[in-house]
């Protein structure tokens, strides 16, 4: 694994929508071995925030940086290394777990742990071949989070990933995370639940303390 | 991991999901049948009068069918997040909505063009004229699905886009029906149609350079 240090820098950052300014000049860095989560009341942006961090949303002004360089000239670079699981699990129903990642691992890269591996850390043995379909919306989540492991990304940007997640898939998760920091890797997510993470570089960012201020 | 690979498992992963789906792909053949088998009962069956129509009502039928079944290029998609997924890989977006449309015009199109002659000869169609039919359905229908993802891919973010895809996509439509029906009333009456084959090829030449390149700056809209 290269572990070259990674560096996501959000440089002023602003976001309109409907004529409403939901944040204005928002910069915060993140790197290797760190972990941000996003906090605030509903509506004050922190799904557009990590839309825009993605790319899928331009901000109405400034700009995302990866490893120094705009994203958006930087895309290639990553795209392979940065994973995003968002409100939506972004996998097919009618196809299994497995061919799911499959089709993920080749669009964006492949980690050097494999599927089958991915899935069984999740707890997902034995469903592997059938159709998503026939899945709980837990389990679901759970193939979709498995994305992470399965891809090469260095970077997680997360939105309410606990969504449908029972107490133990939680846990699982959030000791996940805990191995991701640890190993160097760097995490962005929002989340209504508690999340109890032991790795030291963890930050908490508050839209809505920000927009009182 | 290098494009072309991501091109070709996005290109199998739309026809596995369109197998999985069979009455889905039933569909825009099935109404491209009965417009056809219908329209003689509507006009009546006046031989001489139908071989007249058959070439623009396959090519309207045609077209039709194509335009129902445009939504289903992207919506799945967008509904499950795949999209999102498709957009932030690490390869160039136009090239994987490129291969969408072809995946969408085997399911879709390829059929209409291997009924298209059966229903020809239904309706009495000169039989020189079946080649020229087959040719410019060939060219004409990708064009379709082509000009099709533009429109799709601007409305799949609206709720009740339907409408609003058909007025975006018809117009754009009618030179290829224009030329696609000229074409076999020309073959039809023993003319040459190369002229028209030459502007059907310029046609389908233009869409797969430019349309994916739009419809992907088309989903970045949708999707913010």
């Amino acid at each position: 694994m290269s572990e070259q240090p990674i560096s996501l820098e959000a440089h002023h950052l602003s976001c309109i929508r409907d004529d409403r300014v939901l944040f204005e000049g928002l910069s915060f860095s993140i790197g290797s071995g760190e972990a941000i989560v996003l906090e605030g009341r509903n509506g004050t942006g922190k799904t557009s925030l990590l839309r825009i961090l993605c790319g899928l949303r331009r901000p109405d002004e400034g700009e995302v940086r990866w490893q120094g360089i705009p994203i958006e000239k930087n895309y290639v670079d990553y795209y392979t290394r940065m994973a995003f699981v968002g409100h939506m699990d972004g996998i097919k129903r009618e196809l299994s777990a497995l061919e799911n990642l499959r089709l993920s691992r080749s669009l964006c890269g492949s980690g050097n742990v494999s599927i089958e591996e991915a899935l069984e850390t999740l707890l997902l043995t034995g469903y592997e071949d059938i159709p998503t379909y026939y899945l709980s919306a837990g389990q679901r989540r759970r193939v979709a989070l498995a994305r992470l492991l399965a891809t090469d990304a260095r970077l997680w940007i997360l939105d309410e990933p606990f969504t449908s997640l029972d107490r133990e898939g939680i846990a699982l998760v959030e000791n996940l995370m805990d191995e991701h920091v640890g190993a160097g890797g760097a995490m962005i997510m929002t989340s209504h639940h508690e999340v109890r993470l032991s790795t030291p570089g963890v930050r908490v960012l508050n839209l809505s303390a920000r927009e009182a201020a | 991991m290098t494009p072309g690979r991501a091109f070709l498992d996005l290109l199998r992963r739309d026809l596995l999901l369109a197998m999985r789906r069979r009455s889905e792909l039933a569909n825009p053949l099935l109404f491209f049948v009965m417009v056809i088998v219908l329209f003689p009962l509507g006009v009546g069956a006046e031989p001489k009068l139908l071989a007249q129509m058959s070439a623009g009502v396959v090519w309207v039928a045609a077209l039709l069918a194509a335009l129902l079944t445009l939504d289903s290029i992207f919506r799945s998609d967008f509904e499950d997040g795949t999209l999102e997924q498709i957009l932030i890989g690490a390869h160039p977006v136009p090239m994987l909505v490129l291969a969408k449309v072809i995946a969408h015009w085997l399911v879709t199109g390829l059929p209409l063009l291997l009924v298209a002659p059966v229903l020809a000869t239904f309706l009495g169609m000169n039989p020189d004229a079946i080649g020229a039919l087959m040719l410019s359905l060939l060219l004409g229908t990708p064009v379709l699905s082509l000009i099709g993802s533009i429109g799709v891919a601007l409305t799949v973010g609206l709720r009740r886009g339907g409408v609003i895809l058909s007025l975006l996509v018809l117009p754009l439509y009618v030179p290829v029906l224009i030329f696609g029906a000229a074409a076999v009333d020309s073959a039809a009456s023993g003319m040459p149609v190369t002229g028209q084959m030459y502007i059907m090829a310029a046609f389908l030449v233009l869409a797969v350079t430019l349309a994916p390149l739009a419809a992907a700056a088309a989903l970045r809209i949708s999707l913010s």
